[in-house]
């Protein structure tokens, strides 16, 4: 058995969806290699030869793989594939985005986003937005696999000292490139590894309101969020959504604010440890997934909340 | 531009799933199905297109049992102009669709392929992005905004961060996600004339594509249950009990 898994970074670092990967790779067992194609990306091989666990780190260094674009990247895959039994990624919108194109050319049913490993062949994952969990087996010859990175702990990110070797680029496919970006700039933790994330629902009636929650996750250390309704609702950008079809998350404390509970938005924010619920109305389903539940007007509660947590 | 639309009969997004007693999968006897949510999405752009004049011809396709004949009109209604159903009574996996699909965009020489980002079942999203694998074409994934240039496709995507643009060459496959646009609901009239609209039936055979699945499925179950939580008084019991009882803050 071996693993190949296709590292998410930003060049200069591994992002955190790589070390629980590497958790999820663990769990398999064999040789595991880490690919690190990018450009300049000198410091993210540095970081994944780093990673205990990881036994040999691939750099494919060269433009075309800067942007990360699916086009460029899953031709690589595929040069690299024949020597691996598994070939994993996390289920973030990179892995989503680049490993379907890459098993449709191995001519492989990818497994989505799994939650559990059963076997070198068997794996557990979320199907109905989390509402039915399915044990599925591969009969493909090669695994590829996305990895749900809140059920795998974080590998260490020190420790280890793999040995780097370079490949050899694919080439640029010329099907698409790189217009432009606009990220979300914050000073607070990344949504998908907060210990501690406060989202807030239509019931936050507008983005300056949002502003109130802020101010809380300031002081608790916490990341903001939001469900689908806030987000199309303009409060907030696309990247705070959390739920079946955007962020899943595990925090140990997730507090929902004005949020109703629709199931699509429960499957991104279920497996949180401790789930907090602030609502007016006391029949809205979050309270069905709550650990601790107020029935309140929150333009009161999250004030005094404010207040409590000093 | 010709531009096809798969879309996927799916339990409706309103329906509280039930796993069956057997574990062999989810119940779907006697619930009320739908059109995959991101599919309404993917067939209203289409439709958008060809008012704005760039498309010419939309065809929606879906892959199935006979039933999904019913989410085709629902496009049909919708403004597209004829479907395709490609007829299966085998469990499809999305490389067995994408393979289908591939077949029909070259049979109709479509030019444009717009498709939901994930279907609200099998919660894959793979498909859209195995279709442009197998057709060597570009894909724009996770697309809130659409940019028709020469001979590009500007398409902005909802990634992790924030959002992206690429530019996509033409012909090429787009997967949509939530805040593309507000699908229209079908007018009375509209859903009379669908009734005559053309659908074709082809099975995998005619397209020449095995779809064996490549997946065995050995249990469906329930998720683990949370247990109940408790209700508090006031936003202080909240805070004492966060700080007392859950010792997490």
């Amino acid at each position: 058995m071996s693993v190949l898994i296709v590292a998410e970074h930003d060049n200069a670092g591994l992002k955190p969806s790589t070390l629980n990967t590497v958790t999820a790779a663990a769990q398999l067992g064999g040789d595991v290699a880490m690919l690190i194609a990018g450009s300049d990306c000198a410091g993210a091989s540095a970081a994944a030869a780093k990673v205990p666990g990881v036994a040999k780190v691939l750099v494919a260094d060269s433009a075309e793989y800067g942007a990360s674009l699916a086009e460029n990247l899953a031709p690589l895959i595929v040069k690299l594939a024949s020597g691996y039994s598994h070939i994993l990624a996390p289920a973030s919108t990179f892995g989503k985005n680049v490993m379907p194109r890459a098993a449709a050319l191995l001519d492989v049913q990818q497994i989505s986003d799994i939650s559990g490993i059963e076997g070198p062949d068997t794996f557990v994952r979320p199907i109905y937005a989390g509402n039915a969990m399915a044990t599925v087996k591969s009969g493909d010859k090669i695994k590829i696999l996305t990895v749900r990175t809140t059920a795998f702990d974080a590998a260490p990110e020190d420790g280890g000292s793999a040995a780097t070797e370079s490949v050899e680029a694919t080439g640029d496919t010329g099907l698409a490139s790189f217009v432009g970006q606009e990220l979300t700039k914050s000073e607070r933790p990344e949504l998908t590894t907060a210990g501690i994330v406060i989202s807030g629902g239509r019931g936050m009636q507008s983005g300056e309101n949002f502003a109130m929650l802020e101010r809380i996750a300031d002081k608790l250390g916490a990341a903001v969020g939001a469900s689908r309704a806030a987000v199309d609702a303009g409060f907030v950008p696309n990247d705070y959504q959390v739920g079946q079809t955007g962020k899943v998350v595990a925090p140990n404390i997730y507090i929902a604010i004005g949020i109703s509970g629709a199931i699509q938005h429960l499957a991104g924010m279920k497996d949180s440890k401790v789930i907090v619920a602030i609502n007016k109305d006391e029949e809205a389903p979050i309270f069905q997934v709550a650990d601790y539940g107020l029935v309140a007007d929150l333009f009161q509660a999250v004030p005094e909340l404010e207040k409590e947590l000093g | 531009m010709k531009v096809l639309v798969p879309i996927k009969r799916v339990i409706d997004a309103n329906v509280k799933v039930r796993v069956k007693a057997d574990k062999t999968g989810v119940e779907l006897t006697n619930v009320k199905m739908a059109m995959n949510p991101f599919c309404e999405i993917a067939v209203e752009e289409a439709v958008r297109m060809k008012e704005a004049g760039t498309a010419s011809e939309i065809i929606a396709v879906s892959a199935g049992g006979a039933q999904a004949q019913e989410t085709i009109r629902t496009a049909l209604a919708m403004g597209a102009d004829r479907g395709i159903l490609i007829q299966s009574d085998v469990a499809l996996e999305p490389l067995g669709i994408a393979k289908l699909l591939k077949a029909v965009v070259e049979k109709e020489s479509a030019e444009l392929v717009i498709l939901g980002k994930q279907a609200i079942d099998g919660d894959n999203n793979q498909t859209g992005q195995m279709l442009a694998a197998l057709l060597g074409w570009a894909q724009g994934t996770f697309v809130s905004r659409i940019k028709l240039e020469d001979g590009t496709l500007n398409a902005t995507r909802e990634v992790d961060g924030g959002l992206e643009t690429v530019a996509l060459k033409r012909p090429c496959v787009v997967t949509v996600d939530l805040r593309l646009n507000q699908p229209r609901y079908a007018s009375l009239p509209n859903i009379m004339k669908a009734k005559k609209k053309p659908i074709d039936t082809l099975s995998p055979e005619d397209l020449g594509v095995d779809v064996t699945p490549r997946l065995t499925v050995v249990q469906v179950v329930e998720p683990p249950a949370r247990k109940a939580g408790v209700k508090v008084a006031s936003v202080a019991e909240l805070v004492d009990k966060l700080k007392n009882e859950a010792k997490v803050i």
